[in-house]
């Protein structure tokens, strides 16, 4: 790890401030995504604000009867709670999806929306990748490109999010809180919180400098069916190759987002249309225009069989 | 770890005892990240800071560098060696402690993040003449071949068995809305942040299974 110096901030603003005013400083809540990052001098932060102390880990009703999860409310936590079970099935199964036991119990609500791409070549420091080093080229494209994305992707960057978490959270139209240095808030829909690499795969999100994220809030409960079907090399402790969050209504209809198959939960809202025609007809709609590789094809008929089987199992 | 000398860890020893359960190690010349020497090149000017730590109810003031790893801290500043570095990275859980009575992967937080929390290690759960229940079982179902990985196994199972008891759910577990089942599949699936790479799984399971009472029906 580079050398960095450390400090415990007391309140939301006075950490987005310290953040805006030191340069190269990071906010550190779980720490299990930057430490790792750290270590390998991907990310080399001078400063690091700890965000722990804050009081942002609570879930509370929101108004207008939705939920308000606080930004350090613990992955288990989350996952955990009663309200979160009974009304936002899609989004406990997805969390208990992700990562370990103990992670689940270090990582945030907030430090899951900002963790950093898996693509092997980000994490290889000895080849050249525009996500890691702006300009320096992609070495997945043409690399082994089995878990890559599939739609939405650049000639800069293939890169997917490995979130579970921010596909549940996309697929209940979640809203992320922020607050920044001149302590000003404001909401952002989860839907233009991640961005698509395009020349600029180096930025993830479109957080400002500086900007903390306070929470996320889940609009009122939608019921129907919900479930988060993840495919991945392992039965457990592994990322997605796909992975897919449905929520489907009695009367047919319904939502899925997708996890492992691009630089975002993906989403298109206008593919929900075709819901009561069945998974093939979503499918070719929700990936239209996916450009794959010899290696990732598979994933284009293994969104829609997986995307059939939540199907069919809200219908039983 | 240039301060990890046999000869100085029972001095250390000695004079934790002789202040009476205070740990105070003075060994801020000695630890390799507070020597200018070790700074990478382009580094910002070495910084230490003096902290607090709480390990099986002791309290300890060091003073270290903020890269520290709370693991790092653990096994060359107070010597317990009991948590191990396997990966480094989380991955593999042989750093497995408790904080707070939760289970976590001490090599991914900071020394200085663990200021004001309760840090218990596979040291602090039981000794060879006191052993723990899960310490006990894994000896009798001979949960493991090289024991490199049994000190997180451990620790990590005593946090997943209060999981279970507090209702958290799991991947596998069906009803949402209703408390986990106490099976195999659930230890198994909520047991997978450990790594055991002599494959000692089946052996590990059953000694955590008799631990936490698996009813003979859910030993699927």
């Amino acid at each position: 790890m580079k050398a960095f110096t450390y400090e415990r901030a007391k309140t939301p603003q006075e950490a987005a401030a310290a953040a805006a005013r030191i340069p190269n400083a990071r906010f550190v809540a779980g720490g299990t995504n930057l430490l790792d990052l750290m270590k390998l001098q991907i990310e080399t932060p001078s400063h690091l604000i700890d965000v722990n102390d804050l009081a942002l880990d609570r879930i509370e009703p929101a108004q207008g009867g939705g939920l308000r999860i606080g930004a350090l409310v613990r992955n288990s936590d989350l996952a955990a709670d009663q309200r979160v079970r009974r009304d936002y099935g899609v989004l406990t199964r997805a969390l208990v999806a992700g990562a370990s036991g103990q992670l689940r119990n270090q990582a945030t609500t907030a430090g899951n929306l900002l963790q950093r791409t898996r693509c092997p070549y980000f994490y290889d420091t000895n080849v050249p990748c525009n996500k890691r080093k702006p300009g320096s080229g992609c070495s997945a494209i043409g690399g082994f490109t089995r878990l890559h994305a599939i739609v939405g992707q650049s000639d800069a960057c293939i890169a997917t999010h490995p979130s579970d978490m921010a596909v549940a959270m996309r697929v209940l139209d979640a809203q992320v809180e922020t607050i920044d240095p001149s302590g000003a808030t404001r909401v952002i829909p989860i839907a233009d919180f991640h961005r698509l690499p395009g020349n600029t795969p180096h930025i993830d999100h479109n957080l400002k400098p500086g900007e903390l994220i306070t929470a996320v809030t889940l609009p009122p409960p939608v019921g129907g069916v919900q479930s988060y079907r993840k495919v991945r090399d392992r039965a457990s402790y592994a990322f997605a190759i796909v992975s897919v969050a449905t929520i489907v209504q009695r009367d047919g209809s319904g939502r899925v987002a997708l996890g492992g198959v691009a630089h975002k939960p993906w989403r298109v809202e206008a593919a929900e249309a075709a819901f009561p025609r069945g998974a093939q007809a979503v499918t070719s709609a929700l990936l239209q225009g996916a450009r794959t590789s010899e290696e990732n094809a598979f994933k284009v008929p293994l969104v829609e069989r997986t995307l059939a089987a939540a199907m069919a199992d809200a219908k039983a | 770890m240039p301060d990890f000398d046999p000869n100085r860890r029972q001095l250390l020893k000695a004079s934790t005892v002789a202040v009476g359960g205070v740990a105070v190690s003075s060994q801020l010349a000695t630890s390799a990240q507070a020597a200018p020497a070790a700074q990478p090149a382009g580094a910002t000017t070495p910084t230490t800071m003096s902290i607090r730590l709480k390990v099986n109810g002791i309290e300890h003031q060091l003073m270290v560098d903020p890269r520290t790893t709370l693991l790092d801290a653990l096994r060359d500043r107070l010597h317990l060696t009991g948590s191990k570095k396997g990966c480094d990275q989380g991955q593999c859980g042989a750093c497995t402690v408790l904080v707070d009575g939760r289970r976590t992967t001490s090599c991914l937080t900071l020394a200085v993040m663990q200021e004001g929390h309760e840090v218990t290690t596979i040291e602090g759960l039981g000794t060879p003449t006191n052993l723990h229940p899960l310490q006990r079982a894994f000896i009798k179902h001979d949960g493991y071949q090289c024991g490199f990985c049994t000190p997180g196994q451990i620790c990590s199972a005593v946090g997943m068995l209060e999981e279970i008891r507090a209702g958290a759910p799991s991947h596998v577990t069906a009803d949402l809305n209703a408390n986990p089942p106490l099976s195999n599949m659930e230890l198994r699936e909520r047991m997978s942040g450990n790594i055991c790479r002599c494959g000692a799984y089946s052996n590990i399971q059953e000694a955590i299974a008799e631990v936490a009472g698996v009813a003979e029906g859910n030993k699927r």
